[in-house]
C-alpha cells in the first residue's frame, strides 16, 4: 500500500478499484460489454462518464466481439483505449484479442477471472485468461484490490512503451477480489496523470498526412516476420518492465517484480501460485514459520512475459515445490503454470522436487488447512526423495 | 489456522434484507477508525428472499486472507425465519457471540440452537425497523445491537457512516429513522 502523504484511503471492491484506476487514467475510448463478475467495472465507469468526471468516449457495444473490435479501431486511430471482461466475454472476443496483439495496439484490459462454461458458473478460476495465454497479450495477476488498482496504472505505461507496444490484461479473481471491499490507498489524480503521461501513437490512422494501413492480408511473405517481432516485443518487455516498475516505485514506495518472494530466504519447501490464493498462502507460511517449518511462497505476478530466470533462481533454493494451478489444461501433465514452471527448471542444476495441484475450479474455496496440507505433503516429498504424484487435485470430491 | 488478530463476523440474511450492506457499513466504519477491513457476500444464485451470507473481517494489520470465513467469532442473524433453514451456529467457537433478530429471549434461542457456552443476544429488530424507519429492513438496527454485544466501533461513527451513505439516497427523514433504529437497538438488545 502506498504510504505517500498524498494518498487517500478508500473502501473499494476490486471492480471499483479497477474503475477508479480507469477514472484517473481517463482513456480516450472505452468500449465494453458488462458480464459477471466484471459488471461493476463497466457500471461504475459508465457512471463516471455520465457524471462528466472523465472525457472518455464510452461505446456501449452489443457484444464482447464488438467491444474488442471497437478497441482495435480506436487504438489504431491513436486513442488511449481500454475495455474489461470476464470468462465467456473474453471467449467471445477471442479472434479480436489475437488481432489486438499482432497489430501491436497498447490496449489495457482488466480481466475479472471467472470459470469458462460449461457447466455454467460465474465464480473464479483462471481458465479464461489462461486460455488467452498464447494470444500475445501481457498478463499481470493481482493478489488484492490494491494491486489491481496499481497494476492497471502500471499497465498503461507498459503497453504504450515503444519497445513493447503490446496489449495488457490485468487479472483479478472473480468475486474473491472483485466483490470484496478492502482498504485501498489511492493516488492523487495528478500523480497518475504525470506517471502515465500523454499517449502518443507513432502511426495513428487519423493522421491523414501520413497514411498507414492496419490489418492487411499478410501471407507467406511477411506473416512469420510479424509474429517474430511479437516475440521480440515480449522479450523487450522483460527488459523494460523493471525500468517502468522502478519509476512507479517513486510514486508508490513499492517495487513490483515479475515475481514476489515471500519468506524464501532459507525456505526448504515452497508453493508457487497466482492471485488471491497467494494472500491466504502467506498466512499459512507465517503459521508454519512460527512452528519452525521453513516454508516459503513465490507469487507469480507476470505470466506473460514469462519470467523463467526469476522463477528458476528463486525455486532452485528449495528442496520441494508445489505449483498451484487454478485451471486445467487436460494434458494429464498438469495445469498451464505447472507446465511452464517445470519446463523452465529443466536445465537447472539445482532442480527441486516438483508437483502440481489443480484447485479452486469454479470458485471452490481454498482455505488455510488445504494449503497447509500441501506444505506438509512437500515435507513428505523431501523425505521420500520424490513427489508422490505429478498432478494432484486439491479440494475436490473424488 | 486463521490470520492472527483478525476479527471475523458472519451475517445471515435473505436476499434484499441488507446483510451485505450491514457487513460493508461495519467494515467501512472500522476503516474510518484506522483498521484494515474486508467485507464480502457469498454469492449463489442471486434472488430476493434466498438465504445469503455476508462476511466482515477487521484487523489492526493488513489482511492477507482471501478464503471464506468458517469460524467466525460473531454471527449475526438478520432474518429469524432462517433459524429453521440454516445452521447459523456452525463454526462459532465456544466463546463466540450469536446475535439474532428475534422476539424471543436469548435463553429460549440458546436452547433452540443448542448453543451452550457462547454469548447469545436477541433483539426484535424487525419491530424496531418498522417503528423507526417504517420499513421491515432489520439490518441497521442489528448493527446497533451488534455494537452493544461487541465493542467494534463507536456508535457515533456508525451514525456518521449511515448519514454519509444514506442521506443522498433515501433523504433526511429515513436517514434519521435509521439512526434512531441503531440507537434503540443498542439500548434494547437483550443478553443472556
Amino acid at each position: 500500500m502506498p504510504d505517500t502523504a498524498k494518498s487517500t484511503i478508500k473502501a473499494l471492491t476490486g471492480d471499483q478499484a479497477a474503475a477508479e484506476a480507469m477514472r484517473q487514467i481517463n482513456p480516450d475510448v472505452v468500449a465494453a460489454y458488462p458480464i459477471t463478475p466484471q459488471t461493476e467495472i463497466v457500471m461504475t465507469y459508465s457512471q463516471f462518464v455520465a457524471d462528466g468526471l472523465v472525457d472518455t468516449e464510452m461505446i456501449p457495444v452489443e457484444s464482447e466481439h464488438s467491444a474488442m473490435s471497437a478497441c482495435v479501431g480506436a487504438a489504431a486511430a491513436g486513442a488511449r483505449t481500454m475495455t474489461a471482461t470476464s470468462a465467456n466475454g473474453l471467449a467471445l472476443m477471442w479472434e479480436v484479442v489475437y488481432i489486438a496483439a499482432s497489430t501491436r495496439l497498447p490496449i489495457v484490459m482488466p480481466v475479472v477471472n471467472r470459470a469458462l462454461s460449461g457447466p455454467i458458473n460465474i465464480h473464479c478460476d483462471h481458465s479464461d485468461s489462461m486460455g488467452a495465454r498464447d494470444s500475445g497479450w501481457i498478463q499481470i495477476y493481482c493478489e488484492n484490490a490494491q494491486e489491481v488498482y496499481e497494476s492497471i496504472i502500471l499497465a498503461v505505461r507498459i503497453a504504450e512503451n515503444p519497445k513493447i507496444l503490446l496489449p495488457v490484461m490485468v487479472c483479478q479473481d472473480g468475486f474473491i477480489t472483485s466483490h470484496a471491499v478492502e482498504k485501498l490507498s489511492i493516488f492523487e489524480d495528478e500523480q497518475v496523470k504525470d506517471f502515465i503521461g500523454t499517449h502518443k501513437s507513432n502511426f495513428p490512422l487519423l493522421d491523414v498526412e501520413n497514411p498507414v494501413t492496419y490489418g492487411p492480408l499478410d501471407l507467406q511473405d511477411y506473416y512469420f516476420e510479424h509474429k517474430r517481432q511479437q516475440s521480440e516485443a515480449m522479450k523487450n518487455a522483460m527488459q523494460v518492465i523493471p525500468e517502468i516498475v522502478e519509476d512507479f516505485a517513486k510514486l508508490s514506495n513499492k517495487t513490483y517484480g515479475f515475481i514476489e518472494e515471500y519468506r524464501m530466504q532459507d525456505a526448504e519447501t515452497a508453493i508457487l501460485a497466482l492471485s488471491s490464493t497467494c494472500g491466504t498462502a502467506k498466512v499459512v507460511v507465517d503459521g508454519l514459520r512460527n512452528k519452525g517449518v521453513k516454508a516459503g511462497l513465490v507469487k507469480l505476478r507476470f505470466f506473460r512475459p514469462f519470467p523463467a530466470d526469476n522463477i528458476v533462481s528463486s525455486l532452485s533454493k528449495v528442496k520441494a515445490v508445489a505449483v498451484l494451478d487454478r485451471s486445467e489444461s487436460f494434458s494429464n501433465r498438469g495445469g498451464p503454470v505447472f507446465s511452464e514452471v517445470r519446463s523452465a527448471l529443466y536445465e537447472s542444476e539445482n532442480k527441486p522436487l516438483i508437483t502440481n495441484y489443480i484447485y479452486g475450479l469454479g470458485g471452490r474455496d481454498i482455505n488455510t488447512s488445504e494449503i497447509e496440507a500441501v506444505y506438509n505433503e512437500l515435507q513428505e516429498t523431501i523425505k521420500r526423495g520424490k513427489a508422490d504424484k505429478l498432478v494432484n487435485y486439491l479440494g475436490v470430491r473424488e | 489456522m486463521s490470520g492472527k488478530g483478525i476479527l471475523e463476523i458472519r451475517w445471515h440474511g435473505r436476499g434484499g434484507q441488507g446483510a451485505k450492506t450491514a457487513a460493508q457499513l461495519l467494515a467501512e466504519t472500522a476503516m474510518d477508525e484506522g483498521k484494515y477491513i474486508q467485507a464480502f457476500p457469498e454469492y449463489g444464485p442471486e434472488r430476493a428472499g434466498a438465504p445469503i451470507k455476508a462476511f466482515t473481517r477487521i484487523s489492526d494489520e493488513p489482511i492477507n486472507l482471501h478464503c471464506g470465513v468458517s469460524n467466525p467469532q460473531i454471527v449475526v442473524v438478520i432474518d429469524p425465519t432462517l433459524l429453521d433453514a440454516v445452521d447459523v451456529a456452525e463454526g462459532i467457537p465456544e466463546d463466540g457471540i450469536l446475535l439474532v433478530n428475534s422476539d424471543q429471549s436469548p435463553q429460549v434461542l440458546r436452547q433452540k440452537l443448542n448453543f451452550r457456552k457462547g454469548k447469545v443476544y436477541t433483539l426484535d429488530a424487525t419491530k424496531v425497523a418498522l417503528e423507526t424507519v417504517g420499513l421491515p429492513l432489520p439490518n441497521t438496527p442489528m448493527l446497533g445491537a451488534l455494537l452493544k454485544a461487541a465493542d467494534l466501533v463507536s456508535l457515533n461513527k456508525i451514525e456518521d457512516k449511515l448519514t454519509e451513505k444514506f442521506l443522498k439516497k433515501i433523504g433526511e427523514k429515513k436517514t434519521k429513522g435509521n439512526i434512531e433504529s441503531v440507537r434503540r437497538a443498542y439500548n434494547e438488545v437483550q443478553a443472556g
